[in-house]
């Protein structure tokens, strides 16, 4: 049971994610909620390549044992990285509809729809 | 800007930043890190110093087209590693265990680790440092610009 | 070794390292002066078509290529010491591939000659031109990867890169909120697709699409690859705008520049090359293809119905087109998904393949006609100024070309016999009939409300009297729309030309997941 911690909370971590990027109304906390998603991803990718009592899969100055699987990292890595450029993109926007349209909230900022 | 004490904080504490972060994209081959990281942490440098003295003086400092420059070269630079390697495949390590820079032979097993090793890693690992320093920096230069024009 | 043996050898690592080289250098030619970088970008962009023509051209004659990152040789998919797992990023390039390749380089080369003239004089060019370039990237990756992470990753660059240029005209914050919507969706997309791959690589200890559809059908088909696959292929199927989560693509199409509504367009179709591998490749041998077939079939029936129903109710020309798309999107997705509902059955001979050969063909002429009207759309907006409807009127007396080819479209989307939209249709209805004669039906009257639809808004544009003294569009915009009219014209009078080539090894590739794992997996030429 213990060990499946990290899943149950990788599925609340995306119930918690998808809740402020639906329910919340302004921008800038639909960009948390979108990288809250984005963290219970990264943690479901960690948690599928721990072995236990793993240590870092790296031989420098190594203790010895199991590693831990390698390949997740990584993954994880080029995804935290795509996660900054998202982040950055969208809260570029952000200033932008905020300079534009004076307002962050979600129910204001419509202007398509008309 | 902010107090003098702040100010006096960040000048002490920007060179050890950039020396922190130069350190973790040269050994990225080596231990946890890498281009990314240490690009990201030189940044942090840059956003200390953005906060502590304020948007309007750093922008006589740091240029914006500066940074953008840097990033384009440390992308130019690793796609041409990658392009180096083109004889055998794209991408293809060239470098490694050839005796040449990056060139020495993995020892088998637990070591205290060699910098002289692995080949193009280390070279593409400062390519992406250089961009990921050079890209952090814009962006964080370019979104104080903004906030200023909103500001008004 | 000439350089020719050496471009043929490197072609599928090169059709991605061009653009991506030109990208990276183009801010820093832009200090050199406009024509220098524009030069720079046309021949860069041309270079990537020439690649993409010679993969067809490889393609075609000596089979799958498979090409290894960073591999000694290029060629090695499996090392000696991986225990049997293909560890580095693999390309592999099929005819499906290859087409996609093709659609996306084209695209990318007519926005570029379009955007000659209509984005000059406007700020930040050297972004515009890397971000485009990027695009293409994204573009091209999907389509050759091999790689199940590397299909996410370019299908970022592909989102990231789009929705930037989405946001490229500000129109007042208005092209900033579409975008915002853009990347929310996509990003959103993207991590549950991330999802999926982290749980297809927890069972299956690989990567590489081949290796996971290997193991998939030796362990046979579990709980978890369901919700890998419905994560998948509701996500790739959002991002292709299929309806019931085509909400993004009118204010995305609609806010962007016409060249890049073009481009999207043909990014969302990346998506559905995406959706289509995912299906037949990934999932084609284990999974229960009648009902995923019958799935596709009903979002298509869905996307055609509601997209040109929509359609008729905007008022502004590029959202009407966008809804357009939407339903154009449906007719692939019914050609293609009754050749997957009759996958391994004795009726995919009779009908199955002609249907997703009418589905794949249809892609391309969509390409083609729909970028034209984009283009077309985009010209009108750069005389005019507006996107309304009712605020246009007469342009026919002034800008002659743009309404010859702005017909030319019309007339091919609405699938009339010279034009290429015809060929597709045809093939489409005669299949699909075979199957079910309602799913015909449906197709049939879309496609005649489509032409009410496009009829409409050429008499409420060009017709009419004089409303506004402007003149023609620039020659490089012409040029732009010109190519994709001969294209139109080429492939509704001879078919057979793109459907010996393009269309028939594509659908065949896609047909045949068998092969495509032991090519990659060994054996082989």
């Amino acid at each position: 049971m213990i060990f499946n911690a990290p899943f149950i909370s990788v599925m609340i971590l995306v119930i918690f994610g998808l809740y402020a990027m639906v329910f919340r109304r302004n921008l800038i906390k639909v960009v948390i909620g979108l990288d809250i998603v984005e963290s219970a991803v990264n943690l479901f990718m960690v948690s599928l390549g721990y072995v236990k009592n793993g240590i870092a899969p790296i031989y420098t100055n190594s203790p010895g044992g199991a590693m831990v699987l390698p390949t997740p990292q990584a993954l994880t890595l080029t995804s935290i990285v795509i996660g900054v450029a998202t982040s950055a993109m969208l809260l570029s926007f952000c200033i932008l509809i905020y300079r534009y349209y004076g307002t962050l909230d979600t129910r204001k900022v419509r202007r398509l729809r008309e | 800007m902010m107090s003098k004490i702040v100010r006096t904080q960040a000048n002490f504490l920007y060179p050890f930043i950039l020396i922190f972060g130069f350190y973790i994209v040269a050994h990225g081959h080596l231990t946890p890190g890498g281009g990314f990281q240490g690009g990201a942490v030189i940044a942090t440098g840059i956003a200390l110093v953005i906060v502590a003295y304020g948007y309007d003086r750093i922008k006589s400092w740091i240029k914006k087209s500066t940074l953008t420059a840097t990033e384009s070269i440390g992308l130019l630079c690793f796609i041409l590693t990658a392009f180096i390697g083109i004889g055998t495949s794209f991408f293809y390590n060239f470098l490694a265990n050839s005796g040449l820079l990056f060139g020495d032979r993995v020892s088998y097993g637990v070591n205290p680790g060699y910098l002289n090793t692995a080949g193009t890693l280390p070279i593409m690992n400062l390519a992406v440092g250089i961009e990921v320093l050079g890209g952090l920096g814009a962006i964080l230069m370019y979104m104080m610009s903004y906030g200023k024009e909103v500001d008004k | 070794m000439s350089v020719w043996d050496f471009i043929i050898t490197n072609a599928p690592a090169l059709a991605i390292a061009v653009p991506l080289l030109g990208a990276f250098l183009t801010p820093l030619i832009y200090r050199a002066g406009r024509k220098t970088a524009l030069i720079w970008v046309l021949s860069v962009l041309s270079f990537t078509e020439f690649l993409a023509l010679l993969l067809v051209y490889l393609v075609n004659t000596y089979g799958i290529q498979v090409y290894v990152f960073g591999g000694n040789p290029s060629t090695l998919v499996i090392p000696p010491d991986s225990r049997g797992i293909p560890i580095r990023i693999i390309f592999t390039v099929d005819g499906m591939s290859a087409f996609t390749a093709l659609i996306s380089s084209t695209i990318g080369l007519v926005a570029g000659i379009y955007s000659v003239a209509s984005e000059k004089g406007r700020g930040a060019q050297d972004k515009f031109f890397a971000l485009l370039l990027l695009l293409v990237v994204g573009m091209m990756g999907m389509a050759l990867t091999g790689d199940i992470f590397n299909f996410f990753v370019f299908l970022e660059i592909n989102s990231l890169s789009a929705a930037a240029l989405v946001s490229y005209r500000i129109h007042g914050g208005k092209a900033v909120e579409a975008a915002f919507k853009y990347a929310v969706v996509s990003s959103i997309g993207a991590l549950m697709i991330l999802f999926a791959i982290a749980i297809l690589y927890g069972e299956y200890d690989a990567l590489n699409m081949a290796m996971i559809a290997e193991r998939m059908y030796q362990t046979g088909f579990s709980t978890m690859d369901i919700i890998a696959m419905a994560l998948i292929v509701v996500t790739l199927a959002m991002k292709c705008g299929a309806v019931p989560m085509h909400y993004w693509v009118p204010d995305g199409y609609g806010e962007a520049p016409g060249e890049i509504s073009a481009m999207i367009m043909v990014a969302s179709q990346a998506s559905l090359y995406g959706l289509f591998r995912m299906c037949f490749t990934v999932f084609g041998l284990s999974a229960n293809t009648h009902s995923l077939g019958w799935f596709l079939i009903i979002l298509g029936l869905l996307s055609m119905f509601i997209g040109v129903t929509m359609a008729f109710l905007q008022h502004d020309i590029k959202r009407l087109m966008a809804y357009h798309s939407v339903s154009q999107t449906g007719y692939m997705l019914l050609g293609v998904g009754v050749g997957l509902a009759t996958l391994g059955t004795s009726a995919f001979n009779q009908y199955g393949l002609f249907a997703m050969e009418g589905g794949i063909f249809h892609i391309l002429n969509n390409m083609l006609y729909k970028g034209l009207l984009f283009l077309t759309a985009g010209a009108i907006i750069y005389r005019v100024g507006t996107s309304d409807l009712n605020k246009m009127g007469g342009l026919a007396h002034s800008m002659k070309f743009t309404a010859i080819f702005y017909l030319i479209g019309a007339l091919a989307i609405a699938g009339i016999p010279p034009f290429n939209g015809f060929v597709s249709k045809l093939m489409i209805y005669e299949s699909v009939y075979q199957l079910n004669p309602f799913l015909a039906v449906v197709a049939a009257i879309v496609s005649m409300l489509t032409l009410a639809s496009f009829l409409k808004v050429f008499h409420s544009a060009f017709m009419g009297p004089k409303l506004y003294n402007v003149k023609e569009v620039p020659k490089s915009m012409l040029i732009a729309m010109g190519i994709l009219s001969f294209f139109i014209v080429l492939f509704g009078i001879f078919p057979n030309i793109a459907m010996t080539y393009l269309v028939a090894p594509a659908a065949h590739a896609l047909a045949d997941p068998v092969g495509y794992i032991t090519r990659v997996l060994g054996g082989g030429p």
